[in-house]
């Protein structure tokens, strides 16, 4: 009896603790090189590894006009949960990588879902000859040369950056969801790249990687319903690059703002109720409301899209060059804006 | 190895630590929070910065009926003067705003006003903006005199028994200003 009890205890006690055993400190440490990540073939790391995918979001993020690769792996025989359609549920093994390039490779982006179901967040740096790329410190790296970036410098990211951004959203993978990889591409998008476009809901679920995605979203694949064109690519650029944290159920939901899309609810209402004609806490940019319809220059959130002082700037992180394109965009939506007389006519 | 009798008091010991962090805190254990959190905010020496000085006879002492609330929207702040030699930093009187390299900061609105202050903050909010040094974990950066680089030490059950204490203090309406970048004449002083 004594025999036959032991190891079935011992088996208790292991499944009791192994949440325990496998916390952070006890993973496998982040491999030095990026070619060891299991993004590439081989160590030349000419060609991707098989089951690794390309994508590309509608609505990217606006990094500095750095040119972006993504791709995606999942373990093979796994699948994306897509149950709850604005908060994914990757499973354990997934691997992400964003490569940014100003005339050369500076940096890929990497993210993991460990075995823990913990996500960890790294950088590695290509070497100016483009044969290596090392795994950053976890303090970033203020300032590298990189002669076509702006200014002609390039800032890799603290670990805490990455999180700061990735962990405000519901699921730390920002550009790999429903609404981004529709098949109803919005045409009017900033800095969209097509390439990559074919990856799209119905073919991950055609190759299995997607399951239980609501059949509607298939039949009508999402798309902001907005009041014209324009506003609809406002409304994909702000929830591309700002919704991550301004939503309305991670940490800053205490702001009461909201600039993500929900693709279960196909109005953008909710975005537009906490914007046009609030009044804004913040006062350091000149303007009372977050969004003043017909007037960009007395709207705080265009005005602190538009500035690069550091107290002020939107998003906080991630950019040192204002992006020109995207804010004629939002200022043409905001002078589309009807007024609060002509709304309630 | 093991005996069963060693095997079932592990067992139960892993399984008590389980449902410990699943229960609400007793009413005692939160008096306790409380009571560290009022002991940590006092002996950090938060009320030097974030409680207004006022004069007396005896000097500078904090103003508790402004307890916590930052730097007072009424006192309006001019420019301030250039340090020279090796001066670096100015504070007002009240010891709320501080001119340095960085600009101007003025200390925050610690009470749980809910428009000027923490009210509408959770206890996450509260422990990312002191653990990275970020309004909200992920905003601006917090600007000096602010010990950040100390305080990101304090434990997660510190920063907690903190936010208890300071949700429990009398609510203080007081709009804060926003902080003011360098002057490009301080900021090179400062380099």
């Amino acid at each position: 009896m004594r025999r036959i009890a032991h190891p079935l205890l011992l088996s208790a006690i292991v499944a009791l603790c192994a949440p325990v055993l496998l916390r952070a400190a006890d993973l496998p440490t982040l491999p030095q090189h990026l070619r060891d990540t299991g993004l590439y073939a081989d160590a030349s790391m000419s060609q991707l590894r098989e089951g690794v995918l390309a994508f590309s979001p509608q609505y990217p993020l606006w990094s500095d006009g750095a040119v972006k690769h993504r791709w995606i792996y999942l373990p093979p025989g796994t699948s994306i949960d897509a149950s709850r359609p604005d908060a994914w549920d990757f499973p354990r093994g997934t691997k992400l990588w964003k490569e940014f390039r100003h005339g050369r490779a500076i940096e890929t982006r990497f993210i993991e879902r460990a075995a823990n179901g913990e996500w960890r967040f790294a950088s590695y740096v290509w070497t100016a000859d483009g044969q290596d790329a090392l795994l950053a410190p976890a303090g970033g790296i203020r300032e590298i040369p990189a002669a076509e970036a702006p200014g002609a410098r390039y800032a890799i990211p603290a670990e805490d950056d990455c999180r700061a951004c990735h962990e405000g959203a519901p699921v730390p993978v920002l550009g790999f969801s429903a609404l981004q990889l529709s098949s109803d591409r919005d045409p009017l998008a900033p800095h969209a790249e097509a390439g990559a476009a074919a990856m799209d809901l119905r073919s991950l679920v055609a190759r299995g990687a997607l399951k239980n995605l609501p059949s509607e979203l298939l039949a009508h694949p999402p798309r902001i319903e907005a009041a014209n064109p324009e506003e609809r690519a406002a409304l994909g650029y702000l929830h591309g690059n700002c919704g991550n944290c301004h939503n309305d159920d991670g940490p800053l939901a205490v702001l009461e703002m909201t600039l993500a899309q929900r693709v279960g609810s196909a109005s953008p209402d909710s975005v537009l109720r906490s914007v046009v004609d609030v009044r804004s806490d913040f006062r350091g940019a000149g303007g009372v409301a977050r969004v003043a319809p017909g007037h960009p220059g007395a709207s705080v959130l265009a005005l602190r899209m538009r500035s690069r002082e550091p107290l002020q700037q939107m998003p906080p992180l991630g950019t040192a060059a204002v992006d020109t394109e995207a804010m004629s965009l939002i200022a043409r939506w905001i002078e589309s804006l009807p007024n609060q007389t002509e709304r309630t006519n | 190895m093991y005996s069963l009798k060693m095997l079932m008091r592990i067992a139960l010991v892993v399984a008590a630590s389980f449902a410990r962090g699943a229960e609400p805190p007793a009413a005692g254990a939160a008096d306790e929070v409380l009571a560290r959190g009022t002991y940590l905010v006092t002996v950090a020496g938060c009320n030097d910065c974030h409680t207004p000085m006022k004069m007396t006879a005896e000097g500078p002492k904090p103003d508790m009926d402004r307890m916590l609330s930052g730097h007072p929207e009424s006192l309006v702040m001019t420019p301030a003067p250039k340090p020279e030699g090796p001066w670096l930093m100015t504070a007002a009187i009240t010891n709320t705003a501080f001119a340095g390299p960085w600009g101007v900061s003025f200390t925050a609105n610690l009470t749980p006003d809910r428009e000027t202050g923490l009210g509408k903050w959770t206890v996450r909010n509260f422990s990312e903006t002191i653990r990275t040094g970020r309004h909200l974990g992920r905003g601006r950066e917090i600007l000096p005199p602010m010990p950040i680089p100390m305080y990101k030490n304090f434990t997660d059950s510190d920063l907690a028994a903190i936010f208890t204490y300071l949700k429990s203090i009398p609510a203080v309406k007081n709009r804060v200003p926003e902080p003011r970048p360098p002057a490009p004449a301080l900021a090179s002083a400062g380099s």
